[in-house]
């Protein structure tokens, strides 16, 4: 019982990061309505960044912000120059842009960061402190606690401030918005570069845990994939459910049913159960569409 | 003679390809051979690709898994029943076919962004899908292959035509995938033309509409994945074959992402693009890897840059400027330069003129 407890609590922990990068892809898929391959290598990238700065004496909790505001800029800058020209094209077009984007960062940062995995270290200790009969370690803690501050200041920032209300304004009617004098372009690429900060939280929570290489997100971005598809692709909540779910199941399922080695495949299950039966997830809205 | 004389030049740039793709192997060597089979096994497999992304409009960013169930149907047939290789090729065919075909049924229900999504992951999952019944599949370590011996009319062709030289096993799977690339090339070619092809396409620019004139959406939308799958099964297959094993890592993510690469840069929704995309998916990393660095004229900086950076780069900047600037790929660029070229030629005055207007972008 107290490892099954044990298995729930650093469910939740993964589950955090998932639902960081899962709400990323929900910002992107509301602005544009594309799910962005790229999101888990910009994280990467940014984490790169992190570790740079930190490695180069700056202190973690400097770092940290600075990182987030580097991979806002990122962000914006990437949507100004690679997404912009496509942005009316159809949704292949823009799918295999953001796979190009992905394979770009990916052998970028293997260019200027090297293959080999770096050890990140967390100033988070991983001694273990006991949580009603279940031990939590304090890694595992500050994971949930950041991700969980990160969701709350996303939510605060779209249902609480006029930036919120019109960046989904723009999102949802563009038309309209454009009429009330909404840049509605520049808003496009301020949920990028809002998508690319929230996914950087997620990178650099999980390169502690993972070892930070090229291809540490590609197994994240497929449980985020599932966190996002499951809760709704459209709905931030969503994410946030969603990515704990996954992250619970997976670690249970793994554990106890097929084995770690096919963790990923549980994440597939997901992603094609959820798609067949209910393809709003939890707590989309019904997609209606144009004939 | 009047039909020849009549004919368009694309045939005659059509009978110089196949003479060079038929003279190549008596002239390179042996391992040059069986680079260009490579090649002739992407533009199979990316020819399928194309009839479900270019023709369809469905993407699949699992190709690389399809054709590890293909190139796995026939190294395990042969590891362990002891069929003769070349009856597993069509066999490895038809079953990744019927795969496809399944996998075609919960697509439908799909839209394209979330059938690259499941695509995506399935082509992530498929390692340790593969690794798992170790007895089966090997686990790890994969199926070694014995390479084919060429049957003895061909070392007997192949020795006349050399003087004399003896036909390696590479050799003779370069002739194998020449066939097979050839005769799945005109099938395509026959299936786009005719009634599937028009449907097909129909259901990618206007899905409503189609339904509406009276095509039947869900079958043609899964033969499509039946079809395209056919071509990945049977890629595998040759592709297993060629190299001598097969193995969990022979079809990571990576491979999916070049297919859909090769796809695209060649040109979607045409016939020859595939065997372009063939080309440059083979010869891409090999060159922006070997060919750059062992050049004198370039920079020794920039050419180790260009090293180090590997074809990840290359590949990634190509799609995005590809996508933006050319969305129909090399052959929709010498198409619409050759149309131009011509309307010059024929002078100012017919511009405009009961001319058809060229093809609209179609991804």
């Amino acid at each position: 019982m107290q490892e099954f407890i044990q298995q729930v609590v650093s469910g939740i922990a993964s589950g955090g990061i998932f639902a960081s990068l899962a709400l990323a892809l929900v910002l992107i898929y509301n602005a544009m309505g594309l799910v962005n391959f790229a999101q888990g290598e910009m994280a990467m990238f940014a984490t790169f960044i992190a570790y740079t700065l930190i490695s180069h004496g700056v202190n973690y909790f400097i770092a940290f912000p600075l990182t987030l505001g580097l991979a806002f800029i990122g962000g914006v800058l990437i949507e100004r120059a690679v997404i912009r020209p496509v942005e009316r094209a159809p949704v292949l077009t823009l799918v295999i842009v953001t796979l190009g984007l992905a394979t770009l960062i990916n052998g970028a940062a293997g260019f200027l960061f090297g293959y080999t995995p770096n050890y990140f270290s967390s100033p988070f200790s991983a001694h273990t402190v006991n949580i009603l009969g279940a031990f939590a370690s304090y890694q595992d803690l500050s994971v949930i606690a950041v991700s969980g501050i990160v969701l709350v200041a996303i939510y605060l920032l779209l249902q609480r401030t006029t930036l919120g209300l019109t960046l989904r304004a723009a999102a949802h009617h563009p038309e309209a918005s454009r009429l009330l004098g909404v840049r509605v372009s520049w808003m496009l690429a301020l949920g990028w570069g809002l998508a690319s900060a929230v996914g950087a939280v997620s990178g650099i929570m999980v390169a502690p845990i993972l070892l930070l290489e090229p291809n540490m997100m590609q197994t994240i971005i497929i449980y985020a994939f599932a966190a996002a598809v499951l809760g709704g692709i459209d709905s931030p909540l969503g994410a946030v459910v969603g990515g704990l779910i996954v992250g619970v199941t997976v670690n249970l399922v793994g554990a106890y049913v097929v084995g770690g080695d096919l963790e990923l495949a549980v994440a597939l299950a997901i992603i094609i159960g959820v798609l067949v039966i209910k393809p709003n997830g939890l707590f989309g809205r019904a997609a209606a569409r144009n004939v | 003679m009047q039909r020849l004389r009549n004919a368009p030049p694309l045939y005659f740039l059509g009978v110089i390809v196949l003479l060079f793709f038929i003279g190549l192997p008596t002239v390179v060597s042996s391992f040059q051979s069986s680079e260009w089979t490579q090649v002739l096994i992407f533009a199979i497999v990316i020819m399928g690709l194309n009839i479900l992304v270019g023709y369809s409009g469905q993407i699949s960013l699992g190709h690389g898994a399809l054709m590890a169930v293909g190139a796995y149907t026939s190294a395990i047939l042969i590891h362990r029943y002891h069929v003769d290789y070349l009856l597993t090729i069509p066999i490895a065919g038809l079953l990744t076919g019927l795969v496809g075909f399944v996998l075609g049924i919960p697509a439908l229900r799909l839209s394209a962004l979330y059938l690259a999504l499941a695509t995506f992951a399935l082509a992530v999952v498929a390692p340790s899908l593969i690794k798992r019944p170790v007895q089966l599949t090997g686990g790890v370590q994969g199926i070694l292959l014995t390479p084919p011996d060429p049957p003895q009319f061909a070392k007997d062709g192949f020795a006349a035509v050399t003087g004399g030289l003896g036909m390696t096993s590479d050799q003779w799977m370069y002739y194998v995938s020449l066939v097979l690339a050839l005769s799945l090339f005109w099938l395509a070619w026959n299936i786009v033309r005719h009634r599937p092809g028009r449907a097909m396409r129909a259901i990618r620019d206007r899905e409503v509409a189609a339904a509406a004139s009276g095509i039947n959406v869900a079958a043609y939308k899964t033969m499509a994945f039946g079809i395209s799958a056919f071509y990945a099964g049977i890629g595998g297959a040759l592709y297993g074959l060629s190299i001598g094993f097969v193995s969990p890592d022979t079809f990571p993510l990576a491979l999916s992402f070049q297919l859909l690469v090769g796809a695209v840069i060649g040109g979607l929704a045409s016939i020859t693009g595939p065997l372009v995309g063939g080309i440059f998916t083979f010869w891409l990393p090999i060159v922006s890897s070997q060919f750059v660095a062992s050049q004198p004229w370039i920079p020794a900086g920039i050419a180790a840059a260009f090293k180090n950076a590997g074809p990840q780069v290359s590949y990634g900047a190509l799609l995005i400027v590809i996508m933006i600037f050319a969305p129909n790929g090399v052959v929709g660029l010498v198409t619409v330069g050759y149309a131009r070229l011509q309307a010059r030629l024929r002078g100012a005055g017919d511009r405009g003129s009961g001319q058809m207007p060229s093809d609209p972008q179609t991804v």
